[in-house]
């Protein structure tokens, strides 16, 4: 059986993101992340890959975007102001169908915001962030085995649909010890006949570009890409159901809030109230099936660590036909189980 | 019959898009025939910018990838660090480089990140159709300068290739012009001086093509040539302003 170790959320994503095959890492130090690139710093050049700290955020995508293009499987991780300046590269990388892996260790904001655990870069992550029609696939770990687990998922998926992963994590969760195991994961290789490799004159060059002056042209490549984002909602959504069986009332929350209104469910199932989570797992694609799933809820509370973002998805996710209520602090707060609990009260009476 | 004359192998059959008079396509040649005699056109990979040799990536018959404005230097440093038995350069104008992309540039220089970049400067920027530039002199009518550069307003033009030589980081910096033949002839030189240094791994290699622009300019192109001459080089001294290897045996 794998060893059971001890370790902080953001080292599992980069021992994780190792064992998945990454060797290129391009960084650049801000809080609460670092501590990946501080493990990829010490690793890297002992099993011959490449830990580079780049000037800014923006050359550290750009570096991704290269090393993706060269065919390599390649990370970068930064926390919410840092991800505003990826915001470029990420369009680029979109544009051009290359894959890579992005981590989002949130933190507060808007602005320079503050350095505790923050969901508010939801919006950011599920509906653009940098400019054009395209999407990421969003995956919200909620422990420190799930760092591990979901980054080499998140690399499967990039490389599967050459497209970026983003592991949207918060502050507590990258900063939190848990003890985990690796399992031996199976990796895929992919085929990457598109990748700059050089021609060695033997086939015609390799272009990669998100440059398409011809309209017609650009709308085509949105659609193809837009075909792909249909396979992907269709195939790869993922999330827990808890306590959902006979539930009247269903809490929705990821990441670190997931695990507080796990508590709070449990406290409401004390005194008799039906109550039971969905935690979506895949934030894009959100799991609408698990609310299809959920006809005897007569409400849903959204709980986020934030102003209520991905409420709007559960709003659509149950087409708006049933209360959807939000209970959340933000600003680096997080709610307690009592809280939550309060909501589920109010929820109950209709409140 | 003998051929005393073709199209480098480096590159493709697309005609350049280019303005009459442009010297993006000597440049563009130039940088073909040192890939033909280093033969290194099947390991190349080179790094279009944004600009008006954006469109690069349709041009060189090497693996191509189309940067971000001003990211060229680290999307280069990304594939090389992949990639190091590639040759990787970057093709970027004076607003790429020496405006949004600064950051990009001196970090790769003082890195000595093993690329080649090939830095083309006519003082404009092109693509947009005619605004002041990093590079714009003193004085020079543009788009946005439209009573001539005011360097009291927005400040100097920038000499790229002397401040990057103050830099402990990069192994060759040398500034060439393409105006006349003989230029054009030491411009090939440099170019594969700076191809020969990242083949040898010797490091950051960055060769500043003092160039024109006649349409944006509202010049003849032979008057731009000779502005170049006049206006141009006075600023922008050629020369060879940092070669760690200067003097080695060859």
């Amino acid at each position: 059986m794998a060893e059971r170790i001890l370790m902080k959320g953001n080292e599992a994503i980069a021992e994780a993101a190792i064992r998945a095959g990454c060797r290129h890492y391009f960084g650049y130090p801000i809080t609460p992340q670092t501590e990946i690139a501080a493990y990829m710093a010490k690793k890297m050049p002992k099993i011959g890959g490449v830990f580079l700290q780049a000037e800014s955020e923006i050359a550290s995508i750009n570096m991704v975007y290269g090393a993706a293009a060269a065919g390599m499987r390649v990370m970068t991780s930064s926390s919410s102001p840092g991800i505003s300046l990826k915001a470029e590269g990420l369009s680029y990388i979109a544009g051009s169908d290359v894959p890579a892996l992005v981590v989002n260790v949130q933190r507060g904001g808007p602005g320079l915001g503050g350095i505790q655990p923050s969901q508010s870069d939801y919006f950011q992550a599920t509906k653009g962030g940098g400019h054009g029609d395209y999407r990421m696939i969003v995956l919200a770990p909620a422990s420190v085995q799930e760092m591990a687990s979901l980054t080499i998922k998140g690399f499967d998926l990039a490389d599967k649909y050459r497209m970026t992963s983003m592991i949207l994590a918060d502050g507590t969760i990258g900063q939190m010890m848990e003890p985990i195991t690796f399992e031996d994961a199976e990796i895929t290789t992919y085929e990457k006949p598109w990748a700059l490799t050089g021609t060695e004159c033997k086939r015609k060059h390799n272009v990669v570009n998100s440059l398409y002056l011809k309209p017609d042209e650009l709308e085509r490549k949105n659609f193809e890409r837009y075909e792909k984002y249909a396979e992907i909602e269709k195939n790869e959504a993922m999330w827990e159901d808890y306590m959902m069986d006979d539930a009247e009332i269903c809490v929705v929350a990821f990441g670190i809030a997931s695990r507080v209104a796990k508590n709070a469910v449990a406290m409401a199932r004390a005194e008799g109230i039906k109550v039971g989570l969905i935690r979506p797992i895949t934030l894009w694609p959100f799991p609408n099936a698990a609310f299809e799933a959920a006809d005897k809820a007569k409400a849903f509370i959204s709980v986020e660590l934030s102003m209520g973002q991905m409420i709007e998805d559960v709003k659509l996710a149950t087409k708006c036909q049933k209360p959807v209520y939000l209970c959340n602090r933000t600003g680096g707060m997080i709610p307690s189980p009592d809280e939550i609990l309060a909501s589920i009260r109010n929820a109950m009476k209709g409140e | 019959m003998a051929v005393v004359f073709e199209k480098p192998k480096s590159l493709t059959d697309a005609p350049f898009h280019y303005c009459p008079g442009c010297p993006h396509g000597i440049i563009h040649r130039l940088v073909a025939e040192v890939m033909d005699e280093l033969g290194i056109e099947g390991k190349a990979i080179g790094v279009a910018p944004v600009g008006c040799a954006v469109m690069a990536y349709d041009y060189f018959s090497c693996d191509m990838i189309e940067a971000p404005h001003g990211r060229a230097p680290a999307v280069a440093t990304g594939i090389k660090r992949c990639r190091p038995d590639n040759v990787v350069f970057t093709y970027q104008g004076d607003g790429d480089l020496a405006s949004i992309g600064m950051a990009e540039t001196v970090h790769s220089a003082a890195r000595n990140e093993n690329i080649t970049v090939i830095f083309v400067n006519n003082a404009i920027y092109g693509m947009t159709g005619g605004q002041m530039a990093p590079t714009s002199l003193p004085g020079q009518v543009t788009q946005t300068s439209p009573y001539g550069r005011d360097v009291n307003h927005c400040g100097w033009p920038i000499r790229v290739s002397e401040m990057l030589a103050t830099l402990e980081g990069p192994e060759y910096v040398a500034r060439v012009a393409v105006n006349n033949v003989k230029n054009v002839k030491n411009a090939k030189k440099a170019i594969k001086k700076a191809f020969e240094n990242q083949i040898a791994g010797k490091g950051f290699s960055l060769v500043e093509v003092v160039s024109a622009c006649p349409t944006n300019w509202g010049m003849t192109p032979k008057a731009a040539l000779e502005w170049v001459e006049s206006d141009m080089l006075p600023y922008y001294p050629i020369g060879v302003y940092k070669d760690r290897s200067a003097g080695e045996d060859k």
